[in-house]
């Protein structure tokens, strides 16, 4: 079974936009997008159950986004392809979803997996463009995923409790952060993450532009809101909590 | 300046928050409001978009349509779009407008801005404001091209119902081969039974940072000494720990106790507008960072598993 992840790199910690460009600083340190590796778990598994085949990460990001990518392939999966390209930034969903579109359709997996939300930009709405433009059908939020006889079988959360959604191979599939516990690389795999094939493009190599359709006007503080006290548990946090109900009359 | 607005139904009724979505466009003082109602059975439904100032409903009513799939909500919405040029195409934020809405951005090559928690138009272009980055900056957002796509936030706005009446058209449903592969199997229906969550004074609320469904007693007992009730997140939810009845959230419920306790939660946005209205937040979590911290009025870091045995103690023998 050939699977392949969409997998992103975000700025590690306190995340800021940039007040000249407008865009999300990522000149620090990144880190594979936590919800991600959920996806890249749910492919290693479903690539051994079916007794081989290949886990292919696929990514639009900065050179360094690299790294993000060796975590995964530390994880196990089999290579990477990062999409890499001055042009690229500052791509929206319209662009971004051009581009993975773009590099999915000379991959041709049988299933495309995206994990629950990219933590910067919160959408959680890429699957179902990348989707639709390899009209291929699309389950999203996935808690439980069974891959077997050419169908993908989830079961997924909405407002109304838990639905089950079947859909034909070739599918997109986006998983929920609660289908499974991602593995810790081990020394070996971080060893061999080094030597897998990691492939790097530029947007010409795939024919595509990127570019967006919305666009940041200003930015501004948040509004105020009351004062949060912040303290430290050296033992005495229950007694400490317990003042702070009683000095607001909650007990 | 026209707006279609997307009315998401379920259990034959039009969703508040869609409605809500409505009201606001037609609060935008354009006359060329409509609204979209797609499902099997639904022409009824339509005609109560009217009191919510839709001028026009069209309405895609075929049982081809029945399951709520986004997929085949793309095919209706953009025809609709390209046949009545629609400028603007607004959703209340929902498992299912999230991936229309996516979709249709992706067919029509068109701009989506999502959750705004408010729209205006300024100097003649449309402009939206989302809180991102975790609500630590507000953003103005805008679109370079039409039509504009946007959803807003889960209970930004409220219903206003102004009582008009909207005329009926028929939308015409031609799907695309890959627009019907997915099959709903088993279709959610809103659980009712549970906790009223809604009522509750004081909730204690577990994430995964309990690190397994056993360690739900300490949530439970601590609720208990605080006659309080039990809610959690979509984390713990989905992995099977404790019950969707119990979810606070965008797709659980939203609740304004009292008192809220976050046990082991890490505040993610989903999770915190079902619960930021609370009035006083007190958070437990082992990481200084977690995006809690930045809207609760106690943050306390440390282990929730030595703090809270603890704090039931006092709080039991408080309260005696
Ligand atoms: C469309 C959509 C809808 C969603 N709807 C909802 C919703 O309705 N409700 C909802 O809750 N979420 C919802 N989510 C999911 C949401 O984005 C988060 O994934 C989820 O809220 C995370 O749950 P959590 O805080 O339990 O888990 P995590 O994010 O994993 O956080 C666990 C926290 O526990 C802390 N921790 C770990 N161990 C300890 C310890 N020993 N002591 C103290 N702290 C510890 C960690 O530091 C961490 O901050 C939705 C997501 C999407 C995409
Ligand atoms: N630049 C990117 N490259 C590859 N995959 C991405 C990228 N951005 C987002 N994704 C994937 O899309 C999912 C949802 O992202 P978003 O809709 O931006 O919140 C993430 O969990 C990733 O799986």
């Amino acid at each position: 079974m050939k699977v392949a992840v969409c997998v992103k790199q975000v700025p590690e910690g306190t995340k800021r936009i940039d007040p000249g460009t407008k865009r999300l600083d990522r000149s620090g340190e990144g880190a594979l997008n936590s919800f991600d590796a959920h996806a890249v778990e749910e492919a290693l598994r479903i690539r051994d159950a079916a007794g081989g085949g290949e886990v292919v990460l696929v990514s639009m990001g900065p050179a360094k986004a690299a790294d993000a990518l060796r975590k995964a392939l530390a994880m196990g999966a089999d290579r990477a392809v990062l999409v890499t390209d001055d042009a690229a930034a500052g791509a929206d969903l319209v662009g971004t979803s051009r581009v993975l579109a773009a590099v999915l359709e000379r991959e041709a997996p049988e299933l495309v997996l995206f994990g629950q939300q990219a933590a910067d930009a919160d959408g959680a709405v890429l699957w179902s463009a990348v989707a639709e433009r390899l009209r291929r059908p699309v389950i999203s939020q996935v808690a439980e995923l069974t891959v077997a006889d050419g169908t993908a079988r989830g079961k997924r959360q909405t407002e109304f409790g838990y639905d089950v959604i079947e859909a034909p191979l070739p599918a997109v599939v986006a998983v929920s952060d609660a289908i499974n516990e991602p593995r810790y690389p081990s020394l070996k795999g971080i060893m061999g993450a080094k030597s897998k094939p990691q492939e790097t493009l530029v947007l010409s190599d795939l024919g595509v532009e990127a570019g967006a359709k919305t666009e940041v006007l200003a930015l501004a503080d948040p509004p105020p809101r009351g004062e949060t006290r912040k303290l430290e548990d050296d033992g005495n946090a229950a007694a400490q909590i317990v003042e702070f109900l009683d000095e607001r009359r909650l007990l | 300046m026209s707006i279609l607005v997307f009315l998401e139904h379920h259990d034959d009724e039009l969703q508040k928050g869609a409605l809500a979505v409505l009201s606001k466009a037609a609060q935008l003082g354009d006359p060329d409001v409509a609204g979209v109602v797609i499902g099997a059975g639904v022409r009824a439904l339509a005609g109560e978009a009217g009191k919510f100032g839709a001028a026009k409903v069209f309405v895609a009513d075929d049982e081809s349509l029945g399951a709520p799939l986004p997929q085949q909500r793309v095919d209706v919405i953009a025809s609709i779009v390209r046949d009545h040029g629609y400028d603007t195409v607004l959703f209340a934020a929902s498992v299912l407008a999230a991936d229309v809405a996516a979709g249709l951005a992706a067919r029509l090559d068109a701009g989506l801005n999502w959750d705004l928690v408010d729209l205006a138009q300024q100097d003649g272009a449309l402009v939206g404001k989302r809180p991102a980055l975790g609500d630590t900056v507000f953003v103005d957002v805008g679109w370079t091209g039409e039509p504009r796509l946007a959803l807003f936030r889960s209970g930004t706005f409220d219903p206003a119902a102004t009582g008009g009446t909207a005329e009926l058209v028929d939308a015409s449903v031609q799907l695309e081969e890959h627009s019907q592969a997915a099959k709903m199997i088993e279709q959610a229906h809103a659980e009712s039974e549970g906790p009223d969550l809604a009522e509750a004074d004081v909730i204690v609320a577990g994430g995964r940072g309990l690190g397994g469904p056993e360690n739900f007693t300490l949530v439970e007992e601590l609720a208990k000494a605080l006659g309080g009730a039990v809610g959690a997140t979509r984390a713990v939810v989905d992995a099977g720990w404790y019950p969707y009845s119990t979810q606070i959230g965008q797709t659980g419920k939203s609740v304004a106790p009292k008192l809220y306790i976050a046990c082991g939660i890490s505040g993610a946005i989903q999770h915190k507008v079902g619960m930021q209205g609370s009035g006083t937040i007190v958070a437990i979590n082992k990481d200084p960072n977690a995006p809690i911290f930045e809207f609760c009025d106690l943050g306390v870091v440390g282990d929730l598993h030595a703090i809270v045995p603890k704090l039931t103690e006092l709080v039991r023998e408080r309260r005696g």
